[in-house]
C-alpha cells in the first residue's frame, strides 16, 4: 500500500511538516516500522532521518507518542502508535503525523518531547514511604477485590503523555489522578493519600498544565483507558487536604 | 481549612466555579420558578415581584449575586489564561471528542455574560422595554415577547444557559469530588430550558396576553 | 585458537557452612557503613529497571549519595516493564508443599545445573521479603475475593507461586521501584540522569571509580565519579536483532566493562521464549512475547501432517498432535521454556508457526474467565495479527528472550573489577542454563532490594579511594577514547545504514547460535562476524553530528559492541560441547532428541577474560559444586 506522510520536523526553535512518499508498506507493519521504513530510506539517501522516542514497541514503556492525523497515537481506541498497525488505514492516505505539544512538554528534536514533567509530579508524592525490609507480611493486609482492581485500573497508566497532548487545557490531571487513585484506594496509601493528593497536584500545577474542564478528551485518548472517575477522586482527596487540619 | 492554599490550585479554581456555580444555579431555578407565575395572570406576577421587594429580598440577592458572577468570572479567567498557555497548537487536529457543552463553555459564558445585560436593561431598568414601566411585569414581558426578534435572541440565550448547565453542573459535581452520570446535568438544564422558553413562546403565539 | 585458558577462580566469597544460614552470616560478616558516613559514600547505578531502580532507591534509603542513569526520557520506562506473567516467591500461601528450598530446588533443576547453589537459595530466600516489599508500596497485585494475594503456576513448577497483576506484572512491579526512586529524587539523595547513556567504565588504580556518559540530546561527553559503580544494564538479546527486548536495550555497559578487565561469563547461555507471535515480514523491528501464563490453560499443537493447509478451526482433534502433552505428561504444557521452544522448532518452523489453542481452556471455565485472566494479551496479539484468539488459535513461535549470561559476580554481586558491581540480567548469577518463568523479576528485584544493599557496605567501608577527577590520565583516556569512538562512527560516512549491519548479524547469530547450534555453523559464524564487524567500520553510514539527539549514533554504538559480543558468544558456544539448558549442542543429545549434560568435562562457569578485538579472550573456570541438589538428567516426563 501507499501513504503520504506529512511528518513534523524540528531541530531548533521551529519546524514545520514535510512530505514523504511511501510505496510498498504492507498493512501487517506497525505505523513505528513504516517510520523505519521511512528512516532507512532517507539515511540511504543522505538525510537525517526523523527522530521519535520508542523503546518496548509492545505498548507498555509508554515512550512512543505520536499525534496521528490530530489523535494522540492515531485512530485506534486504546492501542498506542506502536501497537497500531497499517491495516487501519487506506492506500493512498494522507497521514500527518506531529509530536505531542503542550508547554510542559517542549519539542526535543522532530517528534521527540520532553516529559520530565510527570517525574516531577510523581516525585512530589506518587509513591508510599515504604523503605525496602520495613514490610510486614503481605498477608497482613487483606485489600477487597474491588478495590485491588479499581486501583490496578489506575495503575495501568503508562505515563505516555496521550492525556495532555489531546487535552484543549494541556492538563495533565488524568496522569495525576491515576496515580492518586492507584496509591489512594489501597490500604497501604492510606497514611499519604491527603497530602500525596496536595504535593502532586501542586507540581501539576507548577510544572505548567492547566486545569480540568472535565471535557473527557483525555480518557478517550488514553491507550489504557484510564477512566475520569479518577480525576474526581482527586478532586475528593484534595479537598479534603485542604479543608481538615491533620494532614498539614 | 486552607482556602487560600486551595484557590492557589487549578483544582481550587474550578471548586469556586462550582460553588459559586451553584448559587448562580440556585438563582436560576427560583427566577423560573417565578416567571412561571406569568401562568396565573398579571396580578399573581405583578404581586409576586411586589412581594419580592417589600420582604427586602431583591437587595441581598442581587448583592450575593454579583459576587458569585464575579467570583465565577475571575476563576474561570484565570483558568482560561493558563489553559491557552499551557495547550499545544496542532498544524493539524482532529475536533475534540468530548461533548458539545463542554467545549463551548467559555464562550457559552461570554453570551450567557452578554444576554444577561440586556436582560437588565429590558426588564429589571426598562430600557430597552417596549413598554418600559417598573412594576408592571406582566405587561413588560408581553410587550417584549410580540416581538419575534426578541423571542429569537431570549431562546439562543437560555439554549445557551442550557448547555452551560448540562456540562457546568456535572462538572461541578466532578470537580466536588463525586462520580455520578453525566444525565443529571442533562436532566437539569432540559427542565430549565423548558420551564424559560414556555414563558415566550406562550406570549408569542398568545396563550399569555 | 579460539581461546587460550587461564588460571581457575579460586574465591567466589560464598560463606562456608549451611547452606540455610549463608546469606545470615554473609549479612553479618560485612562490615557496616555508619549512617553518618554514608552520606559521604557515592554510589553510580546504571540502568533504572527492577534491578537498578529498585538499587538506586534502596541505597538512597540508606543514605548514600546516588547517582542514576538511564537511556530513556525517564527511568519508569525501562524495559522491566514489559515482563508479563509474573514473580515467583516460596511463600507457600497455598499450602501446595512449596517451601524456600523447593524453589531453590526448581531454579537449580531448571537451570540444567549450572548455576551457583548459594547465590540461587539467597535468592529463594529473599523471595519472601520481595512480595512482602512490593505489596507495602501499593503494587496492585491480583487478589481472591477474600482480599488474600492470588497465584499461579509457570512453567517448571509443580505449584502455584507466581504472583502476578494481571498480564502487566512487570510494569507493576517496576512502578513500585519507579516510585520508591522519585522519593529519592524528591529527597536529594538520588541524582537522576535520564536521556544520558554510559560508554565506558573508569578504573583508577585498579578500582571502578566511574563512567563516561554522553548526554543524548546534548551530546556532551562527561564523566561521573563515584565510590563504586553498579551496573543494571540488562540483557544482550538483542545481539541477535529480532527479540522480544525493546529497541534501545543493548550491551554497551556490560561490554565497555568486559574490555575494562570484568570477565563476561556464560554468554552463549541465552534463552528462547517458546511463545512469541511469529515474524511477519522483512519490516519486523522486533518480536512480542506472549505471556507463559497462557499455557496454563492454552494448548499447544500443530496438525499431524506438517503439510495440512487446511485453518486452524477445520483440523479436526484426531488431526491434531498436542506434541508437548505428548512428550511430557508429567508437565504437560508447562514444561520449562528451553524444552517447549526446542520442540516447537523440531516440530515445526517460523514460518508456520504452532497454534496456541483456548478452545479447551473456554468451554471449560466460559470466555468471561478467560477474558479476566488473559483478556489484555489476547488484545495484544488481536491488535497485532487481526485474529481473534477467542475463536482461532494463537499461531506462535520461539524468539530470543532473556539472557542467562552476563558479566561475572561473586557472591557479593561483585565483578572481577574492584567497585564495579552487576546486578539484575546483566550479572549471570541465579539462572545457570536457562532461566524459570517468573524468576527475573525476582532476581531484579532481589539484588536491587535486598543482596545488593546487603553487602555493598562491606566494600564502602574501605572508602574513601582518594580523589579522582577529568586531570587524571586514566581519567583523561578514557574519555577521548569515547570521543574517539563517537568520532570515527561519524566519520565513516559510508553506504550501508546501522540496521542493515545489524539484520545481518542478528540472522547469522539466529541461524548458527540460537536455538541449536553446531559445531560446523559455529566456525563458520566465527568467520562471518569479524568480517561483517570489519565491513561495519569500513561501510556504515551514521548522518548527522554527534553535538545533539542522533539515534543513529546511539544505534551505531550499540551494534559495533553487539558484533565483538556475538564473537564471544560463538566462542563459548563453540567451546562448550555439551547441551545444557538453553544452549543445545546437536552434537550432544540423548535418543529421544533431549539435550545430553556433560557433568564431567563441563559442570563449571565460563568467565571470560578480554584481550583485544578480535583477539582470543582468556577462559578462567568457576567450578560447580553440588552439595545440596543432586545434578540428575532433567525430566519433566
Amino acid at each position: 500500500m501507499k501513504l503520504t506522510l506529512r511528518i513534523w520536523r524540528q531541530s531548533g526553535a521551529t519546524g514545520r511538516l514535510v512530505e514523504y512518499v511511501l510505496d510498498d508498506l504492507s498493512p501487517d507493519m506497525s505505523f513505528l516500522e513504516m517510520l523505519d521504513v521511512l528512516n532507512e530510506r532517507l539515511i540511504t539517501e543522505g538525510q537525517e532521518p526523523v527522530a521519535f522516542d520508542h523503546d518496548c514497541r509492545e505498548g507498555i514503556c509508554g515512550m512512543c507518542g505520536l499525534m496521528i492525523n490530530g489523535m494522540a497515537h492515531g485512530p485506534e481506541k486504546a492501542t498506542t502508535a506502536c501497537q497500531l498497525h497499517l491495516r487501519h488505514f487506506r492506500d493512498g492516505d494522507v497521514v500527518t503525523v506531529e509530536p505531542w505539544r503542550a508547554e510542559p512538554f517542549p519539542v526535543v528534536r522532530d517528534l521527540v518531547v520532553d516529559r520530565s514533567a510527570f517525574d516531577r509530579i510523581v516525585a512530589a508524592g506518587g509513591y508510599v514511604s515504604v523503605p525496602a525490609g520495613s514490610a510486614p507480611d503481605a498477608h497482613a493486609t487483606p485489600v477487597p477485590k474491588p478495590d485491588a482492581d479499581t486501583a490496578f485500573e489506575a495503575a495501568a497508566c503508562i505515563g505516555c503523555g496521550a492525556c495532555v497532548a489531546a487535552c484543549p487545557n494541556g492538563s495533565a490531571m488524568l496522569f495525576t489522578a491515576a496515580k492518586a487513585t492507584h496509591l489512594g484506594v489501597l490500604p497501604q496509601g492510606q497514611p499519604e493519600r491527603y497530602s500525596r493528593a496536595r504535593d502532586m497536584v501542586a507540581e501539576h500545577d507548577a510544572s505548567g498544565f492547566g486545569g480540568c474542564t472535565n471535557t473527557g478528551e483525555c480518557t478517550s485518548a488514553c491507550p489504557k483507558g484510564i477512566p475520569l472517575t479518577t480525576i474526581a477522586r482527586l478532586n475528593a482527596d484534595l479537598l479534603r487536604a485542604h479543608t481538615t487540619r491533620s494532614d498539614r | 481549612m486552607d482556602t487560600i492554599g486551595l484557590y492557589r490550585t487549578t483544582v481550587g479554581k474550578k471548586v469556586v466555579m462550582a460553588v459559586t456555580g451553584a448559587g448562580l444555579l440556585l438563582y436560576v431555578v427560583v427566577h423560573m420558578l417565578g416567571n412561571l407565575t406569568v401562568f396565573s395572570g398579571p396580578d399573581a406576577i405583578n404581586g409576586y415581584g411586589h412581594w419580592l421587594r417589600e420582604i427586602g429580598a431583591v437587595w441581598p440577592t442581587r448583592v450575593a449575586l454579583l459576587a458569585c458572577v464575579t467570583l465565577h468570572f475571575v476563576a474561570a479567567y484565570q483558568l482560561t489564561a493558563k489553559a491557552r498557555k499551557a495547550r499545544g497548537r496542532y498544524e493539524h487536529r482532529r475536533r475534540v471528542q468530548g461533548s458539545y457543552a463542554a467545549r463551548t463553555m467559555r464562550w457559552g459564558g461570554v453570551i450567557i455574560a452578554l444576554f444577561v445585560v440586556y436582560h437588565l436593561l429590558d426588564l429589571t431598568v426598562g430600557w430597552l422595554n417596549p413598554n418600559g414601566i417598573p412594576g408592571e411585569i406582566h405587561a413588560n414581558v408581553v410587550a417584549d415577547f410580540q416581538h419575534w426578534y426578541v423571542v429569537l435572541a431570549y431562546a439562543i440565550a437560555v439554549l445557551a444557559l442550557g448547555f452551560h448547565i448540562r456540562h457546568g453542573v456535572w462538572s461541578a459535581i466532578q470537580t466536588l469530588g463525586v462520580t455520578t452520570s453525566r444525565v443529571i446535568g442533562l436532566g437539569v438544564a432540559v427542565a430549565i430550558c423548558a420551564g424559560f422558553l414556555s414563558v415566550p413562546f406562550a406570549v408569542f403565539t398568545g396563550l399569555v396576553s | 585458537m579460539y581461546f587460550t585458558e587461564g588460571s581457575p577462580i579460586a574465591d567466589q566469597r560464598v560463606p562456608a557452612g549451611p547452606i540455610e544460614t549463608r546469606w545470615d552470616r554473609r549479612r553479618f560478616s560485612a562490615r557496616l557503613v555508619n549512617p553518618a558516613n554514608r552520606r559521604n559514600r557515592s554510589v553510580i547505578v546504571v540502568g533504572t529497571g527492577l534491578a537498578g531502580g529498585s538499587a538506586a532507591a534502596t541505597l538512597g534509603e540508606l543514605g548514600y549519595q546516588v547517582k542514576s542513569f538511564c537511556y530513556q526520557d525517564s527511568p519508569r520506562r525501562a524495559h522491566s516493564i514489559a515482563a508479563q506473567g509474573g514473580i515467583n516467591a516460596a511463600k507457600n500461601y497455598r499450602n501446595d508443599g512449596d517451601s524456600v528450598h523447593r524453589l531453590f530446588y526448581d531454579t537449580v533443576k531448571g537451570g540444567d545445573f549450572r548455576s551457583r547453589e548459594s547465590n540461587v537459595h539467597r535468592l529463594a530466600q529473599v523471595s519472601v521479603e520481595i512480595i512482602d516489599q512490593c505489596v507495602a508500596q501499593g503494587v496492585p497485585f491480583a487478589r481472591e475475593y477474600g482480599g488474600l494475594l492470588d497465584t499461579r503456576s509457570f512453567g517448571g513448577a509443580q505449584v502455584s507461586r507466581t504472583f502476578y497483576a494481571r498480564g502487566q506484572t512487570g510494569q507493576q512491579l517496576l512502578l513500585g521501584a519507579y516510585q520508591a526512586l522519585e522519593r529519592q529524587v524528591a529527597a536529594g539523595r538520588v541524582e537522576m540522569h535520564p536521556r544520558t547513556e554510559m560508554l565506558d567504565l573508569i578504573v583508577v588504580d585498579g578500582r571502578a571509580r566511574g563512567i563516561v556518559v554522553r548526554d543524548l540530546v546534548s551530546g556532551a561527553v562527561s564523566t561521573h565519579f563515584a565510590d563504586a559503580v553498579v551496573l543494571a544494564t540488562g540483557g544482550y538479546g538483542n545481539v541477535f536483532h529480532l527479540s522480544t527486548n525493546a529497541k534501545g536495550c543493548n550491551a554497551t555497559a556490560i561490554w565497555r566493562a568486559h574490555r575494562r578487565g570484568a570477565l563476561f561469563a556464560n554468554p552463549c547461555f541465552t534463552q528462547i521464549h517458546p511463545t512469541c507471535i511469529p515474524i511477519s515480514g522483512d519490516h519486523q523491528s522486533k518480536l512480542t512475547l506472549m505471556s507463559e501464563s497462557l499455557r496454563n490453560d492454552g494448548r499447544v499443537w500443530v496438525p499431524r501432517d506438517r503439510n495440512d493447509t487446511r485453518a486452524p478451526n477445520d483440523i479436526p482433534e484426531a488431526d491434531r498432535d498436542y506434541f508437548l502433552e505428548r512428550m511430557y505428561p508429567a508437565f504437560g504444557n508447562l514444561v520449562p521454556r528451553d524444552i517447549a521452544s526446542r520442540a516447537a522448532k523440531n516440530i515445526s518452523d517460523e514460518k508456520r508457526g504452532v497454534y496456541l489453542d483456548f478452545a479447551d481452556a473456554i468451554a471449560r471455565l466460559g470466555a468471561l474467565a478467560v477474558e479476566q485472566r488473559y483478556g489484555n494479551l489476547f488484545e495484544m496479539y488481536q491488535r497485532i495479527t487481526g485474529d481473534d484468539p477467542y475463536r482461532t488459535p494463537m499461531r506462535i513461535y520461539p524468539a530470543v528472550h532473556y539472557t542467562m549470561g552476563g558479566l561475572w559476580v561473586d557472591y557479593d554481586l561483585r565483578s572481577t573489577i574492584p567497585g564495579l558491581f552487576v546486578i539484575g540480567e546483566a550479572n549471570f548469577s541465579d539462572h545457570g542454563a536457562n532461566r524459570l518463568g517468573a524468576s527475573a523479576l525476582m532476581q531484579g528485584l532481589a539484588d536491587g532490594y535486598f543482596v545488593l544493599p546487603g553487602v555493598i557496605g562491606d566494600y564502602l567501608a574501605d572508602a574513601p579511594f582518594g580523589p579522582v577527577d577529568d586531570s587524571h590520565p586514566m581519567v583523561a583516556d578514557t574519555v577521548s577514547e569515547v570521543r574517539g569512538r563517537v568520532k570515527t562512527l561519524l566519520a565513516v560516512d559510508g553506504d550501508r545504514t546501522v540496521e542493515s549491519f545489524h539484520r545481518e548479524l542478528g540472522r547469522l547469530m539466529w541461524d548458527e547460535c540460537g536455538m541449536e547450534r553446531d559445531e560446523a555453523g559455529l566456525r563458520k559464524a566465527l568467520e562471518r562476524i569479524p568480517e561483517l564487524r570489519e565491513e561495519f567500520w569500513q561501510r556504515v553510514k551514521v548522518p548527522g553530528t554527534g553535538e545533539r539527539l542522533n539515534q543513529e549514533l546511539e544505534k551505531a554504538g550499540r551494534v559495533a559492541d553487539f558484533f565483538e559480543l556475538a564473537e564471544l558468544m560463538c566462542v563459548d558456544a563453540l567451546h562448550r560441547r555439551e547441551s545444557c539448558g538453553g544452549h543445545f549442542r546437536s552434537e550432544s543429545q540423548t535418543e529421544d532428541g533431549e539435550a545430553l549434560r556433560d557433568d564431567a568435562n563441563f559442570s563449571y562457569v565460563a568467565a571470560w577474560e578480554y584481550t583485544g578485538v578480535g583477539r582470543p579472550p582468556v577462559l578462567h573456570k568457576e567450578e560447580l559444586v553440588f552439595e545440596h541438589v543432586t545434578p540428575s538428567t532433567r525430566s519433566y516426563a
